[in-house]
């Protein structure tokens, strides 16, 4: 990749978001700021209803700030208002989502669930299927690649759904709560996976965590409180 | 990979099921259609059966079928003698019961003068009428065969041949016997009172044995039907009426009814399954939100979703169409009244049935584009 190292990923300036009006207000977010770097990988840490989640849908685009500047690899995105229509062009293109559950769609098998973001993104059918089976093998669940999602177990729908969320080498990767279904094994797996993607593919890594045995593999633990952000 | 496909096939048994219960409705629409068209069609078929171009009945009426008509017998001398006029024969119609083997049948008698128009036009199996007295030509669907003796009136008949879809239009087969016998059938069967005076001669109503119901006639291929029918009204106490006078009567004033009893209850059917098919393939797409909602946030574009939608939606009125055509084809001979489906039936229920399922699908596109792709993710 050309991009030097420590390059920023994702800049949040000035983020508010509030839910509601009046009496039912709620200000899930308060002015946070926040920057992450190219192959770093953060936790969002913070108890419930402290607006982990919040931040992370408007990292990943999936839901609009009230206020502030929100900046993905190098580009503007918003600015009191979206800078772009096509938000779901910039998830495919940027963007990979891990779950707390998998969110695989039932229909398709394991490979064609990874097969379809590379579709989707104008690959073959043949460089799609191709790419989604080394996804599968690199993650170690290849032998799986024909099932479908509700013949798998908890952590080989989890490395599918993360196959799936790495196959269009996004810059950035958002995942709440990654490692709540996995065993400690797995999840220690599961992290050790992101940390490598995120150095060799000069990604960066923000999860959302309330596994504490995990808190060591993270380079910075970021703490929400009341929508405001503290290091 | 087509997702709309994969969906399906991994809900087979599902599709399938929501397609046969789609096929029953649509076969039970098409045999509502079909019975309609019967209707129209066995209706017509008296009318057209004899092949005239003109019907010549008593005047100020609209007879032979829809009003009664008594002309007398000599008339048709007259007719025939008509410039244009290349046939001309005298006919009578009659619905009677008849017992035959402990049973009663209710014939629709046509009495009509071999030799002359009004005949039936191909005889089945069997021969015509030969003989000017007690011979017999049936419809198949009286149940009766060759050979078979039957009484009408105090006269025995023997069934000499058979006839196929000659019914009139309360679906009662119909008999073809001579002119003769059915005059006399006529008086036989007449209440007494009447049969009395007819006896002495001197009564008011004509007698049945001197009186046809109408006189049939071809004409030229050059005369003008019209014409020749504005002729005739000039004469006294007759009216003319033309084929397409006839057939517009026949269907206006003994189908127009059932017709439109049918017909509504073919469109409350038809709205029934319309908001069947809605309701399915919404029921359908609110199934699949959390799934589209992924699909969203994994990028996919909307017409991705839409084509999942739609295209479902269209092969499940397709393939319920085309299971309850099938299912149609195969059991319409069962019914005991004639289902008659024309191909264009077929069609115009299949581009309602697409119409339907586009609308339907356009009520899911729009909750499927509506969905916030954070429900994906749920918490
Ligand atoms: N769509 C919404 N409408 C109204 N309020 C919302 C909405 N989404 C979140 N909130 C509120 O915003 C606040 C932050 O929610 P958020 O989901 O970000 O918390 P969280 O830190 O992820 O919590 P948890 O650890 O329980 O998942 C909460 O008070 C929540 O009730
Ligand atoms: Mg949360």
């Amino acid at each position: 990749m050309s991009d030097q190292p420590g390059r920023a990923i994702v800049e949040i300036e000035n983020i508010s978001k509030h839910f509601g009006t009046g009496a039912a207000r709620v200000d899930a977010l308060r002015d946070v700021d926040l920057t992450v770097r190219a192959g770093e990988v953060v936790a969002l840490l913070g108890p419930s209803g402290s607006g982990k989640t919040t931040l992370l849908n408007i990292i990943g685009c999936i839901i609009d700030p009230s206020a502030g500047r929100l900046t993905l690899d190098q580009e503007r995105v918003f600015d009191d208002g979206w800078l772009r229509r096509d938000l779901r062009r910039l998830r495919l293109d940027k963007i990979g989502f891990i779950f707390q559950f998998h969110n695989l769609l039932p229909f398709l098998d394991a490979k064609d669930n990874v097969a379809l973001v590379l579709k989707m993104a104008g690959k073959s059918p043949a460089q799609a299927r191709q790419r989604a089976i080394e996804l599968l093998d690199y993650l170690e669940v290849g032998h799986r690649r024909d099932a479908m999602p509700a013949l798998l177990s908890g952590g080989e729908a989890q490395r599918v759904a993360i196959a799936r969320a790495l196959a269009n080498t996004p810059r950035i990767i958002l995942a709440d709560e990654p490692t709540a279904a996995l065993d400690s094994k797995r999840a220690g797996i599961v992290m050790d996976l992101l940390r490598k993607l995120a150095e060799e593919q000069d990604a960066c890594i923000i999860a959302v965590t309330h596994d504490e045995k995990i808190y060591d593999r993270f380079d910075t633990l970021f703490h929400l409180r009341d929508g405001r952000l503290e290091r | 990979m087509n997702l709309a496909y994969r969906d399906v096939r991994h809900n087979l048994f599902r599709f399938v099921l929501t397609c046969l219960g789609l096929s029953l409705l649509m076969a039970v629409v098409l045999a509502m259609i079909g019975i309609y068209n019967g209707l129209v069609a066995d209706a017509l078929n008296i009318v057209k059966a004899p092949k005239v171009d003109l019907w010549v009945v008593e005047s100020g009426t609209q007879g032979p079928f829809a009003e009664a008509s008594q002309i007398p017998a000599d008339t048709r001398d007259a007719v025939a003698r008509l410039h244009g006029v290349t046939a001309a024969g005298s006919i009578t119609y009659q619905t009677i019961e008849a017992p035959f083997r402990g049973e009663t049948l209710r014939l629709y008698v046509i009495g009509y003068q071999p030799g002359y128009p009004g005949g039936p036009e191909t005889i089945a199996e069997g021969r015509g009428l030969e003989r000017s007295h007690f011979e017999i030509i049936a419809d198949r669907k009286t149940g009766l065969v060759v050979g078979d003796r039957l009484r009408l009136g105090r006269d025995r008949f023997t069934v000499v041949g058979l006839v196929e879809d000659t019914m009139n239009s309360g679906g009662d087969p119909a008999v073809f016997i001579t002119l003769r016998d059915a005059q006399q059938l006529q008086t036989q069967l007449a209440p007494p009172a009447q049969r009395v005076l007819m006896a002495r001669g001197d009564g008011n109503g004509p007698s049945a044995q001197s009186t046809v119901a109408a006189v049939i006639a071809r004409l030229d291929p050059g005369a003008n039907p019209d014409s020749v029918a504005q002729t005739v009204r000039r004469w006294k106490h007759l009216g003319a009426l033309t084929q397409a006078d006839q057939e517009a009567i026949l269907l206006q004033s003994v189908v127009d009814r059932a017709k439109r009893q049918i017909g509504l209850f073919l469109g409350i059917l038809l709205s029934v399954s319309a908001v069947v098919i809605a309701l399915i393939i919404y029921t359908m797409t609110m199934e699949k939100l959390k799934q589209i909602a992924t699909l969203k946030l994994i990028g996919a574009p909307d017409r991705t979703i839409v084509g999942l939608i739609v295209q479902q939606s269209v092969a499940l009125g397709v393939v319920g169409w085309a299971f309850g055509l099938i299912l149609i084809l195969l059991i319409k001979d069962g019914f005991p009244r004639r289902v008659v489906l024309e191909p264009v039936n077929a069609a115009a229920l299949g581009a309602i049935v697409l119409g339907v399922c586009i609308l339907a699908s356009g009520l899911g596109v729009r909750a499927a584009l509506k969905v916030d792709p954070a429900t994906a993710i749920g918490g």
